[in-house]
């Protein structure tokens, strides 16, 4: 095995740190990432960690925790969009990028201010694409406590949000709140892409919340194997994109690795094109998507 | 503000604000929104790459705008629209950060490719900016029916025999030479926020496609050039009063228009 694992893989702190909050975050991003799939919110998904990141960028400026910045910043924005109208299908596009377009607004004046403020270089680069070997082990814990409870308010909404997503009217007929479940939903994705966002970037965010439920949703037929399978895929991507990284140190006579990112952004890509392969010879016959009555 | 090194920030500004107005505005009826975010950081990525191999920026944001618009048009044919696009987003950012990593950019100059740097145009960076700029408004021209047909009446459109991929692949092919444009001036991320906050509000103060068009022009002209005067005289990035004035003008067209905007 040793061709695949170079050395001190296994004996690397940071590597088992990366390894433990990207199954963490793989595994909440997956499963809120179905929904958002399905919901048809994959714009305001990755709209919300670049909100996110305007509000990491500004704790940074004020000197307040990074984590506070992140996951603040991704809540103002996730409820701006739904005062604007994030649940018109119609006006969601307009809400997400009016949004989306003011808080890269700040996020320049944030980071331009940052910048001025301290000597250090790469902070702009830190804060926009993250690294998944920079988290420390107190982050982690926080991580893991939010993780939880963004996936319990998941576990208390998913039946009335999934009713609503596939089915709006056959929601309402059935006395749900939909617009309060909506609202709720766009809570905890704010949070679980605020989350995402500052222990592994911006770019792995949106990769890990879109790429394995839209791979999931290719092949899979009932709701429960799609998120399982959402899940492991993503945690999938992430372990490969992180052992790669490492590797990819001894690869080169220069010994520059390439960043996680990268390759599990491949990964991504590589179970997304296996997915729609898989599904073209027949393994589902239509999209599950588009069929509400298989998932419930 | 007028001395003789800002006069190519103004004209670069003016061509830019120009053709955003005009494009912004059908991304907009559209709803391409998520397309003219993503368009821009593919363009980011071909900057990155162009460093990296030692060409012209001008050269990798070109093709590289041209890839993401390609790639969006083509494979949201077989999947959601919002889900090709997000791959193909993330697929291009990863890629941006494989080729900063493997070169190395001076932070500034990544700085200005997401934020802008509209005294960092030079005379040579110029040129191209008006030969493609007329392009883009010539192609945009020979679009204009076809678009504004798919856009208003889509269904009719498919009666009439239009296609309406390709007027969508065309569409995005003009945003990713616009957008190839626009990044070295105002910054990956505030091309998008010229591209929506501007054409948003022009549709919500005129009902016609013709005079929102006009509106959305003369607003994100109006948005530039106080964006480049506030830049000079505060000092700070021009990405920050784009996206300021944008969201302003957004808001300020509903508060004024109380009424829910026409059909498309």
């Amino acid at each position: 095995m040793s061709w695949l694992f170079e050395p001190g893989w296994w004996a690397n702190g940071t590597v088992r740190t990366a390894l433990l909050v990207g199954f963490v975050v793989a595994l909440v991003s997956a499963i809120v990432g179905v929904f958002a799939v399905l919901r048809g919110q994959s714009f305001a998904g990755h709209a919300l960690t670049d909100v996110a990141t305007a509000g990491g960028a500004g704790a940074f400026l004020f000197g307040l925790a990074p984590l506070a910045g992140f996951i603040g910043g991704g809540v103002i924005g996730a409820g701006a969009m739904d005062a604007i109208g994030v649940q018109r299908v119609k006006g969601r596009d307009i809400a997400t990028g009016v949004v989306l377009g003011a808080a890269m607004g700040l996020a320049a004046l944030f980071l331009f201010l940052a910048a001025r403020g301290s000597s250090a270089t790469g902070t702009t680069q830190l804060i926009l694409f993250g690294s998944i070997f920079t988290v420390g082990s107190s982050t982690l814990v926080q991580v893991a406590w939010l993780s939880a409870g963004v996936l319990a308010a998941l576990a208390v909404i998913a039946r009335p949000l999934l009713l609503s997503s596939l089915s709006p009217e056959l929601a309402v007929a059935r006395g749900v709140r939909v617009r309060a479940v909506s609202l709720v939903f766009m809570v905890l994705l704010a949070v679980a892409v605020g989350m995402s966002a500052i222990v592994i970037g911006a770019i792995l965010s949106t990769a890990l919340l879109i790429g394995p439920p839209a791979s999931a949703l290719r092949v899979a037929t009932r709701f429960v194997a799609g998120v399982a399978l959402a899940a492991t895929l993503g945690v999938l991507a992430t372990w490969l994109g992180v052992l790669f990284a490492y590797d990819s140190y001894y690869w080169f006579p220069s010994h520059r690795a390439l960043p996680v990112s990268f390759f599990v952004v491949v990964v991504v890509l590589v179970e997304y094109v296996i997915a729609s392969l898989a599904r073209r010879r027949g393994a589902a016959p239509s999209s599950p998507a588009l069929e509400p009555e298989g998932w419930t | 503000m007028f001395s003789s090194f800002m006069t190519n920030a103004w004209l670069s500004g003016t061509v830019v604000a120009l053709l955003a107005g005009a494009v912004g505005f059908f991304v907009v009826v559209r709803g391409a929104s998520f397309a003219a975010h993503a368009i821009p950081n593919g363009a980011f990525a071909g900057a990155a790459g162009a460093y990296l191999v030692g060409v012209n920026p001008l050269v990798g944001l070109v093709s590289f705008a041209l890839l993401s618009a390609f790639g969006i048009g083509v494979t949201s044919r077989r999947v959601r629209n919002d889900v090709a696009t997000a791959l193909a987003l993330v697929a291009m950012l990863a890629l941006g950060a494989a080729f900063l990593s493997a070169s190395l950019i001076y932070e500034p100059t990544i700085n200005a490719l997401l934020f802008g740097e509209i005294l960092g145009v030079s005379s040579a960076q110029l040129w191209p900016v008006l030969v493609l700029g007329v392009a883009s408004v010539l192609a945009l021209g020979w679009l204009y029916r076809p678009l504004v047909f798919t856009s208003v009446a889509p269904e009719l459109a498919r009666a009439r025999g239009v296609n309406a991929t390709v007027v969508d692949v065309a569409f995005l092919t003009v945003v990713a030479l616009v957008t190839a444009l626009t990044v070295p001036v105002v910054g990956a991320l505030l091309t998008f926020s010229l591209m929506i906050g501007p054409p948003a509000a022009s549709r919500i103060l005129f009902a016609r496609p013709g005079s929102a068009i006009a509106g959305s022009v003369g607003l994100s002209l109006a948005t530039i050039w106080v964006s480049i005067a506030a830049s000079y005289t505060f000092n700070l990035p021009i990405g920050f009063f784009v996206g300021a004035i944008g969201a302003f003008l957004y808001l300020s067209a509903r508060l004024l228009v109380r009424r829910v905007p026409s059909t498309p």
